[in-house]
């Protein structure tokens, strides 16, 4: 079943949050609910999305739903799902959505030990970049040349000095049931993707790339059109890994313009040619080993 | 039916016949045993639960805590670096009011390494919210496990609970112990059965909330409302046990020989049993001692404290565990519970045990003697320790 | 509209009457984010083709697709100004908030 805006229903399951204006993070937990529907539930640790759902007593999700510790939101989804199994609840989803932190760093621990497992869970990892709700600190998604608040861009350093890390790769390595890569730019394939993760017996992970107006600095307009272009502009990629193999989804002829992208993003301002070459190097190192392998 | 078990062995008996769920717990000497034949226990089918195995202590409490919310029974088990691993988690499920029962190996915290008993571990985390009990013996531990979820379960209470097993002395030595039968468990302890924090499909709700500055109090004070509101189920739980089983604990604290004593050491879990001994052994000299055991130590029963220890002339509080920079943990808290007296007795604070130091039956005789007969006391007194102060 | 409406809400008047836990009943709003808009977006239906993209990327959600015309609860549309971005026919256009 492929959706579209037209068949996706139209009742909300996330709703009145205090997140920013044009947050995309905000937009993938809200299309994705959408997918699962009512008889799902979500565990959030901390991060922008629980932070600004839960507070008492304003209440976003309309259905099941809790905070969980940082660190933990495969353990505590994995316990979920085990709990309604053994008291015999069934055609239900547990999902977690987690940031940055919450998956590539502090909760990649518990990430691990679910997906070792197989718990029956879908884990989305909402892609900023940064730590966002602690006020835009780098984290191990955080891309080359980026400033933020701990990695300042200035007269020795270009802002972060490290490459995301890869954690598409790292999840398919434990040989997942089910993962891919997403994009708010490209909204159907997300929604056909959580489907596909719906309909997984065992651990599924979607990581999905969601520009953040407040830190990236950029209009809050063009959050969706930036999420496109990261992916038209091959720094981002739809991907997934499906019965033991890589698939890359979307393979651009030509790529569209990296500066162009990273242009309009505050966070990036301060790069010079120099170091737009650096990151348009690995990009195209990426693209090599991906079309060699993923198609 | 009477086996001859280690401590170990009775906690994960008792966990059985409690017929939790879903186990998620991570190994760490000296609870190694308990975990272990948990495991064997879901693999030969005598307990229906789920065993996860979990990456470390931090999910173990994680994925509990998870299982607890959507209304299930839940257990998890750990000792001393664990317990610290996953401290994030305790106030955690407590301020959820989580059911959650875990059994502690009380052990040793590094630095140094040390792997054998003192109660260092859970003496940090008083202020968690949970429950927190210690046992004397196997009988006592797999007894305790039963009734853990009786009392966290309870309307009244929905708290977690913590069983303090001393580790190694406790957790590997064997008794015989009376194992109950299933049907009898499961009458005193019925299905678990959650409908106000926890997650139904029939009434959504949303869990481990924030709440601001404006709101946190109440929600905090409520909470601590409701913990003191245990008393009364602890003891409730005590008396109908005691009525199913014919064991009854006499509630938050117990006593031996203490109504005449001149000398009371006040102690948790087993080397009460030593104790008791050397009570029997000074008695037979004429010498007026006796034990005032700490079942509890939260909540706390200082209106037992107070009521029993009114009068006496001096008591010795048995630490196996120092808050650095002051005195044993339990000493401070039985002191705070003696202001109020009038007469309180002089209280003294025998530290020993630590690092699983033997505390033996001529430490506890020159403890008792030390009450009895020195003019002056050190507040604080090391027992058995190998060289000078 | 089928959105989740704002609720009256009485605090507890006493701590006993505090949810269980640090919990709360789902679905429960009882205040709105109208107040942090400066542009609000307007559709000119005549224009609209019903698409139902600004429906579909609207992070709040608060555009409905249920009648025979779209509606937008500006009760808690944050005036982030995708959906005008978005919206081919540019049919939607980012109104200056009167206050």
């Amino acid at each position: 079943m492929k959706h579209n805006a037209r068949n996706i229903t139209n009742q909300e399951f996330f709703y009145g949050h205090k997140a920013c204006g044009g947050c995309g993070e905000s937009l993938a937990v809200r299309l994705a609910m959408k997918v699962l529907g009512e008889r799902t539930f979500a565990a959030l640790p901390a991060g922008c999305m629980s932070a600004v759902s839960f507070i008492y007593p304003n209440m976003a999700f309309t259905n099941n739903a809790i905070i969980t510790p940082f660190a933990s939101t495969g353990a505590v989804a994995a316990g979920m799902s085990a709990g309604l199994r053994a008291l015999g609840i069934e055609d239900t989803h547990t999902i977690g959505f987690a940031g940055d932190g919450g998956t590539a760093d502090i909760g990649i621990q518990a990430l691990s030990g679910a997906i070792d497992r197989n718990d029956d869970i879908i884990y989305i990892c909402n892609d900023n970049e940064a730590y966002m709700n602690t006020g835009i600190q780098k984290s191990g998604l955080t891309p080359f040349g980026t400033k933020t608040t701990t990695s300042p861009a200035g007269e020795n350093l270009p802002g972060s000095i490290t490459m995301k890390k890869n954690m598409f790769e790292i999840v398919a390595a434990h040989d997942i049931a089910y993962a891919a890569t997403a994009s708010v730019g490209y909204l159907e394939d997300f929604m056909n993707k959580i489907e596909k993760a719906k309909n997984t017996k065992g651990t599924s992970y979607i990581h999905v790339f969601a520009p953040c107006p407040t830190g990236w600095g950029h209009e809050s307009n063009i959050t969706i059109d930036l999420a496109k272009q990261a992916v038209d502009c091959g720094l981002w990629y739809l991907a997934e890994y499906e019965d033991g193999e890589f698939k890359l989804n979307r393979n651009p002829k030509e790529f569209s313009s990296v500066e162009d992208y990273l242009k309009v993003q505050g966070r990036f301002k301060h790069l010079k040619d120099e170091h737009i070459e650096v990151i348009k190097a690995h990009r195209d190192k990426k693209w090599e080993k991906m079309r060699k392998r993923w198609l | 039916m009477k086996k001859f078990i280690s401590g170990n062995d009775a906690v994960a008996e008792g966990v059985r016949l409690a017929k939790p769920h879903v186990i998620s717990a991570y190994p760490i000497t000296p609870q190694t045993i308990a975990v272990e034949r948990l495991s064997e226990m879901v693999e030969d089918g005598s307990l229906k639960a789920e065993y996860m195995h979990v990456e470390s202590e931090h999910s173990a409490l994680a994925a509990a805590m998870g299982v607890s919310s959507v209304g299930a029974r839940a257990f998890t088990a750990t000792s001393s670096q664990g317990l610290l691993y996953m401290a994030e988690c305790l106030p955690y499920a407590s301020g959820a009011r989580m059911p959650i029962v875990m059994m502690n190996a009380n052990r040793a915290l590094a630095t140094p390494w040390n792997i054998y008993g003192d109660q260092m571990d859970s003496a940090m985390l008083l202020n968690s919210g949970w429950l927190q009990v210690y046992v004397e013996d196997a009988q006592e531990a797999l007894d305790m496990m039963i009734q853990a979820y009786k009392i966290a379960e309870d309307s009244r209470v929905l708290a977690p609970v913590m069983v303090n097993l001393d580790g190694f002395v406790l957790t590997h030595t064997y008794e015989l112990v009376e194992i109950p039968e299933q049907t009898k468990v499961d009458e005193f302890l019925p299905p678990i059965n959650m409908t106000e924090q926890v997650m139904r499909l029939e009434d959504p709700k949303s869990l481990c909330i924030s709440a601001g500055n404006d709101f946190n109090m109440e929600f905090k004070i409520k909470q601590e409302k409701d913990l003191h509101a245990s008393r009364s189920v602890i003891k409730e739980v005590d008396k109908s046990f005691g009525d199913s089983f014919g064991r009854y604990y006499n509630g938050m604290v117990d006593t031996y020989m203490l109504e005449d004593a001149e000398a009371v050491l006040v102690t948790t879990g087993s080397v009460t049993g030593t104790a008791r001994i050397v009570v029997d052994k000074m008695r037979a000299q004429g010498k007026k001692v006796g034990v005032l055991k700490l079942r509890y130590i939260r909540p706390f029963p200082e209106d037992e404290i107070r009521d029993l220890l009114k009068g006496k002339k001096r008591i010795g509080v048995i630490d196996k565990n120092i808050s650095f920079g002051y005195e044993g943990t339990f000493f401070t808290n039985v002191n705070s519970a003696l202001l109020s007296l009038e007469n309180a007795p002089e209280s003294y604070n025998f530290v020993g045990g630590l690092g699983g130091r033997d505390i033996t039956k001529d430490n506890i005789e020159e403890a008792f003697n030390t009450l009895l007969n020195a003019d002056k006391i050190d507040k604080v007194n090391y027992m058995n320790v190998r060289c000078d102060l | 509209m089928n959105r989740p409406k704002v609720k009256k809400w009485q605090e507890p008047g006493n701590v006993d009457a505090y949810p269980i836990g640090a919990t709360c009943p789902s679905d429960h709003l009882v205040s709105i984010n109208a107040g942090w808009r400066t542009y609000k977006p307007v559709i000119d239906q005549d224009k609209c083709v019903m698409c139902l993209r600004c429906f579909l990327v609207c992070p709040d959600g608060v555009i409905d697709k249920s009648e025979e015309q779209l509606t937008i609860d500006y009760d808690y549309c944050k005036g982030c100004g995708v959906c005008a971005h978005e919206c081919k026919p540019k049919c939607i256009e980012m109104v200056k908030e009167d206050k």
